[in-house]
């Protein structure tokens, strides 16, 4: 299975100069894993079996950081668990996504790149836009639809910004926001800046012609973005399997020639290798990667989908939470003695005292006025003549 | 004033903006080695490189999306879509991004792209390639839309649209590219969005159009003048921003009005004008408002159909009759 | 299955209905076609019965509450029926089976949402939440098709109605029409604000566009001539009372002309409707007046005799019933004052049908005889007897005082001698009697004498009659009535 071939896959990021989709098969699959790809083996994927030893996943990071990695992760779980009380409430409105099982993924690839490299993802993105270090209040305030809102209230739990921090959004139409980061990517080029992008899509996405094209663009112009594609298995109800001929997803970046590995995104340490190496090719002008990083969620896939049910069952789930990515990095930060159990329940207080006041800002922020309407629609109003149509007084 | 066609118009727009801002990029398909399908961007690779005139493969998706990105992060890109017609493919990118990235970040962006190129039907390109689609455009807030019909209005529209800082839609004659007319040299010659331009000054009836029409619209007030009907040819020039003053104006002045657009009738522009004209100059209706436009069906391909499809001058005139109750 | 009561229109020209009573509570079983409300319309207080059996759920709209035609006013269902989609009332909310309830608020947001997602879950939204309302209207036609299909005439259909076969028709909005509209002066907007601003009536002038469309040539050529009628001569200076009250309620709000105290009256419905009719006749329906006097000496001993000999039957004649048999009489001679202007033709009723103003408290009803000229006066003294006894209590029903083809409005009982109708639109005329009395005439040889006399003035709508036409039907009419015998004759 994919995973158990991870070290080769990620080994093989492919070099610039050998794209060819043979050199690249070449290099990540024994011929044993290519079978297995077409006939995926569910029970070997659902087994955390990280290969690499402590020492090799720990990066040689400084304990600072990695305690930060444990913090995030667990400040993204509270918060969500925080949002989804609050829904239940009535506070947040409309549709809404947990990253619920996720954490490892935005919080290790975010940590692999500097602040000011842009961030843009989907719709499941209340996690990266704190990452990208917009305050869990302005997050909370925009899900809740107010002024101090990240944008607003505008955009609420689906578009959230924060053009200070480079976190571009947040959009709704799956798949779309990869064209867009493709030309910040090429605005980056273009400029000669040193920068990268990271875009974020889930598995289902890439099904979308806008993936297509946008990779097929950023390779033959190796533009410094990198694409990943958060495989949590199930586009809504859909089970991956049932929604594509082709299993493995960084298989697909050797249609365009493009760089492309599989992460394991129940491992933070292994987003943020990964994402690092293709963080580094871009800086040096080398070009796109595809990471596909192999995730679950444990929640439903917006507040209106049950936990589990029609699509997998309450076992499939219970057992995906065995894999819980922040167990699995709380437990090597305790082997490790860089975190200790007292030290975690006490970061885990902090966190959930943060999220609760996050709540409690945007309980208290006000509803944006009524005459914000008309406003933030158009950049450049001084012109002649009428901009809206619906014979309002404003 | 240079006599030049609309197509070197256009071309000296794009060009004069790219010198005057290195932000200012073109890409679409065939704009650079081929010099556009329609030469409007001839001469521009060599003169300002690959980086800056910039073919793309067959995506018109995927490119329209990269123009929104580039210009929420700064630049100002001009996409030029071969015909708006393979635009359609785009749509998503011009409508879910671009027209609202400004109101649902709570307006932390400005997106000034420029998104270009022919609408309407030519001749005998049958149903996919003959669409007329500025109203469909000019549908979405956050869009604005011109449109223009002569080649200084190409120019000068085109230049504004580029220096705007919203997301503009510049919807371009593909019959119109061969005209000729007087064209300011001024590297500053922008014409303001928004400002509608009386082409022909009447008092007795409005015909009120934009794009491509103003010319039946002119051919119409021709025939008209010889049995001694004046009529005001009010070009719209913008559709979004719309200068409804200057359409509340030649209404109040003639008290009749036949609306003129090249697209389809069920949404279309003409409908959202004449409803504003009943909405706020009822009392100056001494008539009912009605419109010309093509005929409610997909562009047939047949010669004499696609006549008989399309909005005509002799249309024009019978309309205006009937509100002239003759 | 739940059935929805509507305020349903129970008279041709009702817009909006009064419920007087409720005659079930809620939680009374009702069975199909039980009597519900007393619904007071613009002419008359009527019941409204259920189109569905079950139990009365909700009641919407209170006692003395208004209520437009179509509107939804109480809900009839089975008595554990979910109606919170119908009421939509947080007590509804409150009444749904508890299962829902107990669900999880995950689950609970599921059914909201259900497979909501972006993009594709709002629409899914937006039919689920119709699904429930439109099952409930598909589950009761009957009852759906008359409020909805109805909500108001439209002024085609007021105008069928009360020139057909004296059923109360109503036409929906997009049924064949005859592009004329009775009730409506046909201007440009433009037409209407010159002829505003130049003091004039707009409907004084001919109208030369699409459908006698009065447009702005109209009124530049009426202005040039000067022969518009000044809209400050508008008012006519006869004595009008109840079939005319002396000035219809302006279309706009007038501003107060005087700042002395007043009180405020409500409109009722029947004032409402009175108020816009007759806005509507002085309008755009060309009057004029003629006026005759009558002997009544042979009609008055004519009625004597029958009072007397009918005596024992309780049969007694006015002598209002005298006309208005000898107006079916005269009718029937002179189709042209039994019509009706339709905008694009004449109709001549070949049907005699004579609408009899009755006044009723806060306003007046016209019930109808039908057929009158083949009534006998006795019959015909019977028949309005008894309708303007049922007027007066509002117990009329719609057929009852609709379908008229001509009007008569006596106001002699008043001591009123002499005074001029306005036309009940699309009838080309009305007749307006005076009272009987004795009067000095000089008679044939020359010598005064006192005599029973009494004056009658047609109003004619010009575009119907000519000043002959009416002149001559007044001949007869009073040949009829100065020689009854001449009816038989």
């Amino acid at each position: 299975m994919a995973d158990d071939n991870r070290q080769d896959s990620v080994a093989a990021v492919a070099e610039a100069e050998d794209q060819s989709p043979e050199a690249a098969r070449a290099h990540d699959h024994s011929e044993e894993a290519e079978m297995e790809a077409v006939q995926p083996d569910r029970e070997a994927q659902t087994e955390h079996k990280p290969r690499l030893s402590d020492e090799e996943r720990l990066q040689r990071l400084e304990p600072d950081k990695l305690r930060r990695m444990m913090y995030d992760m667990l400040l993204a779980r509270r918060f969500e668990e925080k949002t989804a009380e609050a829904y239940a409430l009535g506070k947040i409105g409309g549709f809404c996504h947990l990253y619920i099982g996720q954490e490892a993924v935005a919080v290790g690839a975010i940590h692999a790149q500097r602040p000011d490299d842009y961030v843009m993802t989907a719709y499941r993105e209340h996690v990266h836009a704190l990452q990208c270090g917009i305050s869990p209040g302005a997050v909370m305030a925009e899900l809740y639809g107010r002024a101090d809102g990240c944008s607003k209230g505008k955009g609420g739990s689906m578009h959230m910004f924060d053009v200070e921090k480079n976190y571009l959004g947040g959009h709704g139409i799956v798949g779309a926001q990869i064209p867009l980061a493709l030309g910040v990517a090429w605005k980056i080029k273009y400029r000669g800046e040193d920068r990268v992008i990271q875009v974020y899509c889930g598995e289902a996405a890439v099904n979308q012609g806008a993936f297509h094209e946008s990779l097929n663009m950023a390779a033959l112009w190796k533009v410094p973005m990198i694409l990943i594609v958060e495989n949590n298995r199930f586009g809504m109800g859909t089970a991956w399997e049932r929604a594509s001929s082709l299993y493995d997803i960084y298989q697909k970046a050797s249609a365009y020639a493009m760089p492309s590995t599989v992460a394991d995104g129940m491992d933070v340490l292994d987003m943020y290798r990964v994402t690092k190496e293709a963080v580094e090719r871009a800086r040096r002008g080398e070009g796109p990667t595809l990471i596909e990083a192999r995730t679950y969620r444990f929640v439903g896939h917006s507040m209106s989908d049950p936990v589990s049910g029609v699509y997998r069952t309450k076992e499939d789930v219970e057992k995906e939470k065995g894999n819980d990515p922040i167990r699995i990095f709380a437990d090597l930060l305790a082997r490790q003695n860089i975190l200790s159990q007292e030290e975690l329940e006490k970061m885990d207080e902090e966190v959930k005292r943060i999220s609760e006041e996050a709540a409690e800002f945007a309980d208290k922020s006000p509803e944006p006025a009524l005459d914000e309407l008309y406003t933030e629609i158009y950049a450049n109003e001084d012109v002649n003549g009428r901009l809206y149509f619906d014979g309002r007084k404003r | 004033m240079a006599v030049i066609t609309y197509r070197e118009a256009l071309n000296q727009a794009l060009a004069e903006e790219m010198e005057r801002d290195p932000d200012v990029f073109l890409m679409g398909e065939e704009v650079g080695v081929y010099n556009g399908a329609y030469k409007v961007s001839k001469g521009l690779l060599e003169r300002f490189g690959e980086m800056r005139v910039v073919d793309t493969p067959i995506t018109e998706l995927g490119f329209a999306g990269l123009g929104v990105g580039a210009a929420m992060t700064g630049v100002r890109p001009v996409i030029e879509f071969m015909t708006w017609n393979f635009a359609i493919l785009a749509f998503d990118q011009i409508f879910n991004a671009a027209a609202k990235m400004r109101s649902m970040s709570g307006g932390q962006f400005r997106v000034p792209v420029t998104f270009r190129g022919p609408t309407g039907a030519a001749l005998q390109l049958a149903a996919q390639h003959s669409q007329a689609l500025e109203s469909q455009v000019a549908h979405y807030p956050g869009v604005k839309v011109v449109v223009p019909g002569t080649p200084a209005d190409a120019k000068g529209l085109l230049k504004a649209a580029i220096r705007d800082d919203d997301p503009v839609a510049v919807f371009e004659g593909e019959m119109l590219y061969n005209l000729k007319g007087e064209v300011p040299e001024d590297d500053d010659y922008v014409i303001p969005l928004g400002v509608a331009d009386l082409k022909r000054e009447g008092g007795d009836v409005s015909i009120i159009t934009h794009g491509k029409m103003i010319h039946v619209a002119l051919q119409a007030a021709a025939a008209l003048e010889k049995d001694g009907v004046q009529a005001d040819v009010l070009d719209l020039r913008s559709l979004r921003p719309l200068d409804t003053d200057a359409i509340l104006a030649t209404v109040a002045k003639t008290n009749r009005v036949v609306l003129l657009e090249e697209g389809w009738a069920f949404g279309g522009i003409t409908a959202t004008i004449a409803a504003m004209i009943q909405e706020e100059a009822f009392d100056h209706l001494d008539a009912p408002v009605l419109r010309v436009t093509q005929a409610d069906v997909p562009m047939p391909y047949a010669k004499g159909l696609e006549r008989a499809a399309k909005p005509s001058a002799e249309l024009v005139v019978e309309k205006v009759n009937q509100v002239l109750y003759r | 299955m739940a059935t929805k009561v509507y305020m349903e229109a129970l008279s041709p020209t009702m817009e909006e209905g009064r419920l007087v009573t409720w005659l079930k509570n809620e939680g009374d079983e009702v069975k199909e076609g039980d009597v519900l409300a007393e619904v007071e319309t613009d002419k008359a207080t009527m019941e409204l019965v259920a189109r569905g059996s079950g139990v009365l759920r909700k009641r919407l709209i209170g006692e003395g509450d208004t209520s437009n035609v179509g509107t939804m006013i109480a809900v009839i269902a089975g008595a554990d029926e979910d109606i919170s989609a119908l009421t939509g009332t947080a007590d509804a909310v409150a009444s749904q089976a508890p299962s829902v309830e107990e669900k999880a608020p995950e689950q609970k947001l599921e059914q909201v949402a259900s497979g909501g997602d972006v993009g594709k879950g709002a629409a899914a939204l937006a039919a689920a939440g119709q699904t429930e309302q439109d099952q409930a209207e598909r589950g009761t036609p009957a009852q759906a098709t008359p409020a909805g299909a109805a909500p108001t005439p439209t002024p085609d259909a007021r105008t069928r109605a009360a020139t057909g076969e004296g059923q109360p028709s109503i036409v929906p909005a997009g049924g064949q029409g005859t592009g004329q509209d009775n009730g409506r002066v046909k201007a440009s907007p433009l037409a209407r604000r010159l002829a505003q601003e130049a003091g004039m009536q707009i409907g004084s002038v001919q109208g030369t566009g699409p459908g006698g469309r009065i447009i702005k040539r109209d009124i530049e050529q009426a202005v040039a001539q000067g022969g518009a009628q000044p809209q400050a001569a508008a008012p006519q200076p006869q004595p009008q009372a109840a079939a005319a009250p002396p000035s219809a309620p302006p279309a706009a709000p007038v501003p107060p002309s005087t700042d002395a105290r007043y009180r405020e009256h409500p409109l009722t419905q029947m004032r409402k409707t009175i108020a816009r009719r007759l806005t509507q006749s002085i309008g755009p329906v060309p009057h004029f007046f003629l006026t005759v006097e009558v002997d009544m000496g042979e009609a008055m001993a004519l009625r004597a005799r029958i009072n007397e000999r009918f005596k024992d039957q309780g049969i007694k004649t006015s002598p209002n019933d005298m006309v208005i048999k000898a107006v079916a009489m005269a009718l029937r001679k002179h189709p042209f004052v039994n019509a009706a202007w339709t905008g694009d033709a004449i109709h001549l009723y070949e049907q005699v049908h004579i609408g009899v103003a009755v006044a009723v408290e806060e306003g007046l009803i016209t019930p109808v005889v039908r057929d009158a000229d083949r009534k006998g006066l006795t019959e015909i003294a019977a028949e309005v007897k008894e309708l303007a006894g049922r007027a007066r209590e509002k117990k009329l029903k719609p057929e009852e005082y609709t379908g008229s083809t001509f009007s008569i409005s006596n106001l002699g009982m008043f001591g009123i001698e002499e005074f001029t109708a306005v036309i009940n639109p699309p009838e080309a005329a009305i007749l307006a009697v005076g009272a009987v009395g004795p009067k000095v005439v000089v008679d044939e040889e020359g010598n005064m004498a006192i005599r029973q006399r009494m004056r009658v003035t047609l109003s004619c709508d010009h575009r119907v009659i000519d000043g002959a036409t009416g002149a001559q039907f007044l001949q007869t009419l009073k040949q009829y009535l100065e020689e009854p015998m001449m009816m038989i004759a």
